[in-house]
């Protein structure tokens, strides 16, 4: 099946000493979430700006891929992609309050996607708006339709935010931290709708997140980003059963799991802080942290697959935690 | 056992008004608190954002007072003291430590305020019980002359801890310390924290929306709701057997990385809490799943029995009262 979206050797620069993002490959299919996951800096949010096409103008980008569909994204102009974006493309960032204009009511945003689009009257596109907030949960959408978004709760207006993201029927829904600003059980709400609705209408959906209890439960596939590269993808059974790659492996260590506590152990941790990298950077990106560090390790990196459909940007062979295991 | 922290029904209100014309807003954020902290332990507030959690925490620090009730600190009232006498008894961190520190002094500056402050400590001594915190917390002496901005978030953390703790406080009260902070990060904070708190035989206020960070560090957990507590109990009961149904549904929330087992349906419904419109009767109603309808006008008292406390009614018919 071809993908819906299609990234191969993805960079992104800012001026000559910051490299974002460097050389990232990911595909996401019909119906399928592909979680990217990684710490604050690693390059996961401006890999969507980059796919958006909606970087500010001293950020540099290439790749040898960009596709949507049959659009090659990088040769497509300003013009061509404002009109893929919001309409067959959307995405929804993290925190409602800054995505959404607070002086327009909740209808006219999200009737004006709608008209720009699809070239329909206020009317059609409020009693579009109004079918869409009774889909994402919300009761009385018409009060809602009429209400400024200091008037919503952080829920709420996330919820508003999917649902103007859905206005148009898209076929790729990139979703930048949607419930990091969010209380728990809100979380869990929303992500429990965003899964429903992107069964039920087939979206391909790549979500960021730094929040791996999200991703085990969200994810088909998973991308673990650091400084700016995916060091390990795999489907998300493999990844959590047999994560290969250092950083992944210490990753899933540091996480406190509620009932699983032992208070007499240290909780695992990973020294030191993610660094800064610049274009002409070579070697491993992880070598300063990594207890497995050899001094080849600063020179280029294989990426190796480790089982079918899960590889690894590491010099360690494929089995080398059993090893470590032992 | 003596007593770190003893709070008797403290309440705090805050009014407030959006135009001259606008009716006023009553919020009440902590609406009847009491507990008990014995020294040496650990007691761990979870809840949810607006829920009066941090108001809590400003008003044991002494930076809030108190609309009504009593805080005991160290067996002594805390409205009793002055700000050195409190100083050197509680100290806060705070979530944000790119906020929480002055951005124009050094690092050892900043650690050295809480010294200077009492003024009867030499600069000598000062300079050698910063640097010898500095190192408990990991610090180098290198970082010692930097300025926050030349710091990574979990130093800045350290840095922070070790100002609190440059007086020798007895209790420490950390209010979301590892929630602007990377997991990686966090982890280290959380061991850190930890081994201060041996080593130190020191007592934490610990203030979390992460129930996992929680049950990582609290001997005693409270889950707060709406301005009160809902449930308090120790931390290895209230995860085993949780009764309120908020903490079910918030344990139920937690999205632990166990794939395969999907998105939890936590049944609370579309309502959220408004601390300054809170419910008749039990105030967890309106989202409550397991709600009776005498919920909606009967509050429920605190049921306290072996060691927990619960507030809810159908606790209250469960023990059979």
């Amino acid at each position: 099946m071809t993908p819906v979206l299609e990234a191969s050797n993805l960079h992104v620069t800012f001026g000559t000493s910051i490299a974002a993002v460097r050389g990232i490959s990911l595909t996401v299919a019909r119906g399928e979430t592909h979680c990217l996951v990684g710490e604050s800096g690693c390059g996961k949010s401006v890999t969507a700006l980059a796919i958006m096409g909606l970087l500010s103008r001293t950020a540099h980008r290439s790749a040898d891929i960009l596709r949507f569909h049959d659009h090659d994204l990088t040769r497509l102009s300003e013009r061509g992609m404002a009109r893929l974006r919001g309409d067959r493309i959307a995405m929804i960032f993290q925190e409602p309050m800054t995505s959404l204009n607070p002086a327009y009511t909740i209808g006219s945003q999200m009737a004006e996607v709608f008209e720009r689009h699809r070239r329909v009257s206020r009317t059609i596109a409020l009693d579009r708006a109004a079918e869409l907030l009774h889909r994402v949960g919300i009761t009385a959408p018409g009060m809602r339709l009429k209400q400024y978004p200091h008037q919503l709760s952080g829920g709420l207006r996330q919820r508003v935010m999917i649902s103007m993201a859905l206005m148009c029927e898209p076929e790729l829904l990139i979703a930048d931290e949607p419930t990091t600003a969010l209380d728990v059980t809100v979380q869990a709400q929303i992500l429990r709708l965003l899964q429903n609705l992107q069964r039920e209408l087939g979206l391909a959906l790549l979500l960021i997140t730094h929040d791996l209890g999200i991703v085990a439960r969200i994810a088909d596939r998973v991308s673990v980003m650091y400084a700016g590269e995916i060091v390990e993808s795999a489907l998300t059974g493999p990844l959590f059963a047999a994560p290969t790659h250092p950083y992944t492996r210490g990753l899933l260590r540091c996480i406190p799991v509620p009932g699983q506590v032992r208070r007499d152990e240290p909780l695992g941790s990973i020294p030191g802080v993610v660094p800064r990298i610049a274009p002409e950077f070579i070697g491993c990106s992880f070598r300063e942290r990594c207890a497995f560090a050899m001094p080849d390790c600063a020179r280029d990196v294989p990426r190796q697959r480790a089982a079918v459909d899960h590889d690894y940007l590491c010099r360690l062979p494929p089995d080398w935690t059993r090893a470590e295991a032992a | 056992m003596t007593l770190a922290v003893e709070v008797r029904n403290l309440r705090r209100v805050f009014r407030t008004r959006s135009g001259m014309l606008a009716a006023e807003r009553v919020v009440r954020a902590v609406d009847g608190v009491s507990f008990a902290l014995p020294a040496g332990q650990v007691l761990g507030i979870v809840g949810e954002s607006g829920c009066g959690k941090s108001t809590l925490a400003r008003m044991i620090l002494g930076l809030l007072p108190p609309s009504n009730g009593e805080i005991l600190v160290d067996g002594r009232s805390l409205a009793s003291m002055d700000r050195r006498e409190r100083a050197r008894l509680i100290q806060p961190v705070f979530q944000d430590p790119f906020s929480s520190l002055n951005p124009r002094q050094r690092v050892r500056d900043i650690v050295g305020l809480p010294l200077a402050a009492q003024g009867n400590v030499s600069d000598r001594q000062q300079r050698d019980r910063v640097m010898e915190m500095l190192g408990r917390v990991g610090i180098s002496a290198e970082i010692a002359d930097r300025l926050p901005a030349q710091l990574s978030g979990g130093q800045r953390q350290r840095v922070a801890i070790a100002r609190a703790l440059v007086l020798h406080p007895r209790i420490v009260v950390c209010d979301e310390p590892t929630s602007a902070l990377d997991v990686s990060v966090q982890a280290q904070i959380l061991n850190l924290l930890v081994e201060l708190r041996r080593d130190l035989q020191l007592t934490y206020l610990f203030i979390s929306h992460n129930l996992a960070v929680v049950e990582h560090i609290a001997t005693e957990v409270a889950v707060m709701y709406l301005g009160r507590f809902v449930e308090q109990a120790p931390v290895d009961a209230l995860f085993r057997d949780p009764r309120h149904p908020y903490t079910r549904a918030l344990l139920a929330s937690v999205l632990t990385p166990e794939p395969g087992k999907g998105i939890p349906d936590v049944g609370l419904g579309e309502t959220y809490p408004d601390p300054a419109n809170i419910p008749p009767g039990c105030r967890f109603h309106p989202r409550c799943p397991m709600a009776l309808e005498r919920c909606r006008t009967d509050a429920p008292d605190n049921i306290v029995s072996h060691g927990r406390l619960t507030e809810c009614l159908l606790a209250e018919t469960a023990s059979g009262t």
